[in-house]
This record gives structure tokens, sequence and C-alpha cells, in this order.
């Protein structure tokens, strides 16, 4: 399945990019040990993009199992925001005028600036798309979704507990303001999915990130995961994103979704438990065990 | 009388009781998250009783934060925004209980490092040199730009992320950040 990535990245001098992402250089390869992710825009210009947090690192861990996956690199449309919301903007008018050109695709929405008009215009815009594309959301699209009321549209969310207790929220409108349902050791997941799920404010597919990673689907848990347990994971910033890259990967490769989920989650693990980080890891370095783990994982 | 005077008079004239406690109410509303945080600073300053809150849901757009105060001291409110340059998108009377942002912080301990998670932000500081080693979390387009900024600097002199940050992701890795100061710098 052909995918797009869609999210703004941290360099506000960036413009509206479309184009293609790929491995440039693999751990082995490149001088510091990390990968290289390059992106080829509209212009035919190719670029390096550091893999640090947000949605380069969602790009990373796709980009990465693409080339173990032997499928397509995915299909990007970045923008440079620092949080003033302008990045943000372009994408979403972007994919309104253009969603039909995306009809059959999978399409993962990460870093936005949460903005509930804008979402609803691409939600109406989608109504033409034929045949619709896989959605899945994370991050700042996520709680755009959520707070339309219009999350059971999507196909998959992949939330951390935190995001899940916003979720269980029906009154919380952004995670800032969710109140009384985070517990110390996030082992409620079960239970705020299925109120999530009820007040209709999950995904068809919940990928939840935490202590133990639960796949809910309609509200139910079908799959949890639980070992290798690396608890320094929690504490590295973008891990989650790799999480939600490695399952948009394993999507565009043809896996069921709650399969994609499952592997992903325990991919993602056993990356860290080759990796063995301090809680000051960064996801760069983590992200050169990502073809170790996933041998690791392809026939459990 | 001059602005100074005023404030100082203002300031005399506050209670440090609850918002709440003193009759009818307003919320000041601004285009961007980045500024409610600047004008909470400044009217914090001017010794106005005020809370950041979340607008009432037919006001609201998506990564909202508003200010709420109280509607006597409107007037001084607008003073001390515009000497700010600050130019909020309105100023709304509200009747019903605002949505107050989370207060809970979890903590968890990795022996040299320390994790501290407000909302959907989690911050990491290495215990002895009160170094920010990680930024994790969050979903707004300033996070990855702020954990760019925050990573290597020390609670003692860093940059705090109320500073650089726009959004409500930012305003709880603020939270965070202060828990972390206070747990670990005192």
């Amino acid at each position: 399945m052909r995918w797009l990535i869609c999210g703004t990245v941290p360099y506000p001098s960036m413009g509206l990019t479309i184009g293609q992402a790929g491995l440039y250089l693999g751990c082995a390869s490149s001088k510091d040990g990390a990968p290289q992710v390059y992106i080829l825009d509209q212009r035919g210009e190719r670029s390096g993009l550091p893999v640090n947090q947000g949605t380069p690192a969602l790009l990373g861990a796709f980009v990465i199992m693409a080339d173990i996956l032997h499928c397509d690199p995915p299909e990007i449309l970045l923008a440079g925001d620092d949080g003033n919301g302008d990045g943000s903007r372009l994408l979403y008018r972007y994919l309104r005028d253009n969603i039909v050109n995306y009809a059959g695709y999978g399409i993962t929405f990460h870093y936005f600036l949460p903005d509930v008009d804008e979402h609803n215009r691409l939600l109406i815009a989608l109504e033409d798309v034929n045949p619709r594309p896989l959605l899945c959301a994370d991050a700042g699209f996520m709680y755009a979704a959520k707070m339309s009321g219009y999350a059971s549209v999507y196909d998959l969310f992949t939330p951390d507990a935190g995001e899940l207790a916003f979720l269980a929220d029906e009154n919380a409108p952004h995670p800032f303001y969710t109140q009384g349902f985070l517990l110390a050791d996030d082992d409620n997941a079960p239970e705020l999915s299925a109120r999530a799920h009820s007040h209709g404010n999950a995904a068809k597919i919940m990928l939840v990130k935490g202590k133990t990673d639960y796949v809910i689907q309609e509200g139910q848990v079908i799959h949890s995961i639980d070992v290798p347990q690396v608890p320094a994971l929690e504490a590295v910033g973008g891990t989650g994103d790799s999480v939600a890259g490695i399952a948009s990967a394993l999507l565009a490769a043809g896996l069921p979704i709650s399969e994609s989920c499952r592997k992903a989650a325990l991919t993602n693990r056993f990356m860290g438990q080759l990796a063995n980080p301090t809680p000051a890891a960064s996801i760069a370095e983590l992200l050169c065990r990502l073809p170790k783990a996933w041998e690791k994982v392809q026939n459990i | 009388m001059s602005f100074l005077s005023a404030l100082r008079r203002l300031k005399n004239a506050f209670r440090p009781d609850s918002v709440h406690s003193a009759g009818e109410r307003g919320i000041i509303l601004f285009t961007h998250t980045g500024d409610v945080i600047q004008a909470e600073s400044v009217l914090k300053q001017a010794g106005l009783p005020i809370s950041v809150k979340a607008p009432p849901p037919d006001l609201r757009t998506g990564c909202d934060l508003g200010i709420e105060y109280l509607l006597l001291h409107e007037s001084f409110a607008r003073v001390i925004l515009d000497k700010a340059n600050l130019t909020p998108l309105n100023y709304f009377h509200v009747s019903g209980e605002l949505l107050e942002p989370i207060s809970i912080f979890q903590h968890k301990d990795f022996g040299e490092y320390l994790m501290v998670r407000a909302a959907n932000m989690k911050l990491t500081v290495e215990k002895s040199s009160g170094r920010i080693v990680n930024v994790s979390g969050g979903g707004c387009p300033d996070v990855p730009y702020l954990g760019a900024l925050l990573v290597g600097t020390t609670l003692q002199e860093g940059v705090m992320p109320r500073a650089e940050g726009r959004t409500l992701c930012a305003y709880a890795l603020q939270l965070a950040w202060e828990e972390a100061k206070r747990l670990c710098v005192g």
C-alpha cells in the first residue's frame, strides 16, 4: 500500500515539502552511528533530515522498516512549525485541497497544532475520496481528531498513557486538561480504552503505549505486550514516535492493523533491549538496533 | 496618576483570594498560546489574581488556553496588556466553571535520573547536576523544537520552556520543568 506521512518538523524556515523519504545511510555506514534519512522534495532536491523526536523519528523508523521489508519508501508532506501553527495550517490546507489524490493510500497524521475547524474541513473533503485512505493518527493530529468528536472515523490511534487518559476524559479538549484518570503505574489502560470507546473518542484500533502495551479493538483488549521490559524507554524522546513509524511501515507492507500494532510494540521493546539505553539516550541511537530487533520479532 | 502608581494601588488592593471568591469572571483569549503565557506572566507580576483555564467549549479551537480574571479588574488588565504590547483576541464574560490545567505530577526514579510527568509531557534530568537529558511525550509542533533546545541545559541556568514555547504542550513542559527544579535543586 502506498503511504503518506504528514506532520510538522521543528525547522520554522522549512516550507511545505511534498516528496519522498528514504534511508540515505544505514547505521553501519554513517559517521556518527545514527541512521541518516533523506527527503526528496517536489523540486527534486535531496536533503538530510536529522532523526530526532517527533515526525522525523516516526519517519526514521518507517524508512528503516521499509528498507528491511523491501517495500516502497513513504511519501511525505512536511512543513516547519515552531508551535505558532503556520506550518500546521499549510499542511491542513494542502491536505484538504489535495486529499483526492491519496485515494487508497495509508496516511499517518502526526505532529500538528490541534485545530478542530481545519481538521473537520479535511474530514469533509475525505468523504469524496474513494477508496477511502486508511487513517492513522498520533500526537497533535490525534488530539484534534478526539476534540472534533469524530475519532471513530480513524482506523488507528497510537496514544501513550497520558494521551489515553485524555481520550477517556470526554470533557478534556487537550491532555493538558485531563483530570482524574491518570494513575502512576498506568495500569488502567483497558478501562480507559473502553471508556474512550464508549464515548466515541477512540479509533477503531488503538495501540496504547506504556509499561504494558495494549492493542485495543472496539474498546476490547486483543493483545497485551509486556516483555521485554525496558523502563528507560519511557524517558527517551521519540520512542513513542518510533512505535507509530514501525506500525505504519508494517501496515504499508500489508499486515493487518492489529498484527502491525502487536509487532510494532514488540519490535520497539526489543530495539530498546538491544540498545540497553540509559534515560539519557537518544532515539537515533536506538533506531540503529531496529533491524536486529525486527529479526527477533518477525516470526513471533 | 501614573501607570506605576496605579499599579501599586492595584497590587495593594488585592487579597490573595482565589479568583472564584470575588464576583463575576471573564476570560481573556489570544490567537496564540505563546501570548497567553506572556500575558499570564505580566498580569501576575502586576498582582492581578488570575488563573489559566480552558476557554468555554463554544470558544475552543484546539490548542487553547485562556486567562480567567475578575470582571472588576478588566480595565486594569487591559492597561497592563496594552503596556506589554499584548493584544488579546477578546475579553469574554463567563458564567460556568472552566476546566483547570492538570495539577498532578508523577515522578519516576531511574537512580541517577529522575523523570517528571505533567499531563502528556515528560522531562528527565540527571539528579546530581540538574542537567536535562531528555524531553518526551506531547504532540504539539514546538515539542521537538523545545526538546532540542532544553536537552543539555541545566535546571539552574537553562532556558525555561515558557520562554520559547507556544502551545499547551509547552505549558505542560514548563510545569514539569518547575517540578523537576523543585525536586532536584530546591
